[in-house]
């Protein structure tokens, strides 16, 4: 083939630089919020609102330590009889003539928040994984009906049931418990479970389970040791989508948490500072929140691209 | 190892049914093959033999033991699959030493046993490399390796030909024949290859519609089929069909067709008044002018040492096998000439085989063996 020559399959030099542009500018765009909340985290709050807003600014961890603590006000001369401020938290607040007093509450939010995510998410794949099989590999009864129940509980917004789960979780004692969060959000995830790993399963030849049953394991563990090990990909997509939902879930978390169970969505947007909404503070909560999941999917990328992709690829 | 023994084995799937009352009993040591178009039953049948599905109705006796409704790991038998199944998360050895494991062996004694296998199939150099890297053919002997190690009572192999390319499956038709020579393990092998069939094994049941059609050794189906099906899936070409009503009774030896005399073998049956189909193998018809069995030649088909000389007759499309060396035309009339000693009779309403003279020799073979 000579040079000038184009291939039909491979896009032309110019074409993959509009693309790439394309690309880098869209990725820009959606990033600045997180940007301007990573940003707004190390303002002190007259930064934070100042007009026009800044930039350029001299960062600090003030957000930060407002986050993790409670601050009261107190007189100048109480301050100067204080022994000298062991450490930037304590010095920033005497400045703002304040004294800390105590640790938030956004640890145990934060606490909360794994528990009841990570918790759903297990539980959420966990059932969808042996409900997928199930489906998959046996004659079910009413298979195609059932497999429809499940994907319908998904087609009204969940938040429509918001006022019966109130009063049942009222009745039920479930209110404010971790316990009722997770029930709460495994319902809602497994059906997503469900429809997702059946895919998975489905694209897994039944002849792998069978050589192993031939080979003298039982069922059960031909599930084990043969089924799982290839539906690691599909597993590791599912738990992603699963948790992402249980983890940003505000809707929720705000009507039946209110103390104990409390998540961090609805906590974050309660921080109040002195004279009005701490932004800083909020910032670095909402920062500090974004860990997890994006450590989480970074952990598991590929398996969540193949997530994104599977039944269009072929092995 | 053991003998295998088929009674009255049945299997309904709903309304359809894929194997309907077989029997059939596979000797210790034989290679046994299931030959049939696809849908026939003889996968079905593997997968019953194995455990992997249940019979509606009928026995699997294993050794003499019933297994027919026990489940597959009970078994002790092997399975070789169409696409082999390797375990993709594991690698060669550890694939070949998992039936092992399920057996709860030591570590130390399966990794000899699995070497061991791996040195006897010569894949012992691929032991440590993931199953996903390997040609279709060290597939092939890895499959069979994991079949191997435990010393099961039986093979069963379904289709484990069928994926590969045509030149590699001569040489694993070779190399599984003679690993049979070698371990005498009794294998049950399901294809819809006359020539793998052929080539391999001691019994052949050829199967359609779910019903066994014949059962007999490669020689008995190719040169006495039982049924007008059997005739016409097995040989390349097909046997040839000359239809003819007529009136036979036990003891003619001359059937017409046409005006035509044509000698047969001894006919050892009274069939009555109804149409029939003489069976004639290409290989037993020549060119001669003195017959009045005429035709044009329509094509023919170069094939080294034979060709296939395609006759239009008056009775429909005949192919004969003769030397590649007799020169033929493209629409010249020739006599064809039939080997009377060697011609099948059917009737043609049931394609059941009339008893002939042929079946004589079988009668014979069987007495002394």
């Amino acid at each position: 083939m000579s040079a000038s020559a184009h291939s039909v399959i491979e896009p032309s030099a110019t074409s993959k630089r509009v693309a790439g542009a394309i690309v880098i500018l869209y990725a820009v765009i959606t990033m600045i919020p997180l940007f301007w909340i990573i940003a707004t985290s190390f303002k002190t709050p007259p930064d934070s609102i100042a007009y026009p807003p800044k930039v350029v600014f001299t960062p600090s961890i003030e957000g930060y330590c407002n986050l993790f603590t409670t601050r009261t006000r107190q007189t100048a001369e109480y301050i100067q009889s204080l022994p000298p401020a062991t450490n930037f938290c304590d010095e920033t607040t005497r400045k703002r003539n304040m004294v800390i007093a105590g640790q938030s509450n956004f640890l145990p939010r934060f606490v909360n928040s794994l528990i009841i995510a990570f918790g759903s998410t297990f539980c959420a794949v966990f059932l969808g994984t042996l409900t997928a099989y199930g489906f998959s590999r046996f004659k079910v009864p009413l298979a195609d009906d059932l497999l429809f129940f499940i994907l319908s509980t998904r087609m009204m917004p969940p938040i429509a049931v918001a006022i019966p789960i109130y009063l049942m979780y009222r009745e039920l004692g479930l209110s404010d418990t971790a316990l009722g969060m997770i029930l709460l959000y495994t319902a809602v995830n497994v059906s997503l479970a469900v429809w997702l790993l059946k895919g998975f399963i489905d694209e897994i030849p039944r002849e792998y389970e069978e050589a192993a049953m031939i080979d003298g394991y039982s069922r059960l563990q031909s599930f084990w040791k043969v089924v799982l090990p290839q539906a690691t990909t599909g597993i590791a997509a599912t738990a992603i989508f699963c948790l992402i939902f249980a983890w940003n879930e505000y809707a929720f978390a705000a009507l039946l948490t209110s103390g104990t169970a409390q998540t961090a969505p609805p906590f974050i947007p309660t921080i109040i500072g002195e004279g009005g909404q701490d932004w800083p503070a909020v910032a670095a909560g909402t920062t500090i929140f974004l860990v997890p999941i994006l450590v989480f999917t970074i952990l598991l990328r590929k398996q969540l691209l193949r997530g994104i992709t599977f039944g269009a690829v072929r092995k | 190892m053991a003998e295998i023994r088929v009674e009255q084995l049945r299997k309904e799937f709903g309304s359809f049914t894929a194997v309907q009352n077989s029997n059939f009993v596979v000797e210790d040591g034989e290679f046994f093959v299931m030959l049939g178009p696809s849908g026939c039953g003889k996968t079905t049948t593997l997968r019953m033999i194995a455990g992997l599905e249940l019979p509606t109705s009928g026995r699997i006796l294993l050794g003499g033991e019933d297994v027919s409704q026990k489940r597959a790991r009970e078994r002790d038998i092997a399975f070789v699959f169409q696409l082999f199944a390797l375990y993709p998360h594991m690698n060669v050895r550890k694939n070949i030493g998992f039936p092992l494991l399920a057996q709860g062996m030591q570590k130390a004694e399966i990794r000899k046993q699995v070497e061991e296998v791996a040195r006897l199939l010569r894949i012992d150099h691929l032991l440590d490399k993931p199953v996903s890297g390997l040609a279709g053919g060290d597939r092939q002997r890895v499959a069979l390796g994991r079949a191997i190690v435990r010393r099961p009572k039986c093979f069963l192999m379904d289709e484990p030909l069928g994926t590969l390319d045509a030149e590699f499956r001569d040489l694993m038709v070779h190399e599984l024949r003679e690993l049979h020579n070698r371990i005498h393990a009794t294998t049950v092998y399901v294809t819809h290859d006359q020539h793998e069939a052929m080539a391999m094994a001691d019994k052949i049941a050829v199967m359609n519609h779910g019903v066994i059609e014949q059962f007999g050794t490669p020689q008995e189906i190719y040169d006495r089929p039982a049924t007008m099906f059997v005739a016409d899936f097995i040989g390349s070409p097909p046997m040839n069909f000359l239809k003819f009503g007529a009136t036979l009774a036990r003891g003619d030896r001359k059937v017409g067709v046409r005006g035509a005399e044509i000698v047969i073998p001894e006919l050892r049956e009274d069939a009555g008044e109804a149409e029939y189909a003489l069976g004639i193998r290409p290989e037993h018809i020549r060119f001669d002018d003195a017959s009045r069995l005429r035709g044009a030649v329509y094509g023919a088909e170069y094939l080294g040492t034979t060709q296939i000389v395609a006759v239009e007759t008056a009775d429909g499309m005949l192919k004969a096998r003769v030397p590649a060396d007799q020169t033929v035309k493209v629409g010249e009339q020739v006599g064809l000439a039939l080997n009377g000693a060697r011609l099948s009779v059917f009737e043609k309403a049931s394609g059941r085989a009339l008893r002939t003279a042929l079946h004589d020799e079988a009668l014979r073979s069987h007495a002394h063996g």
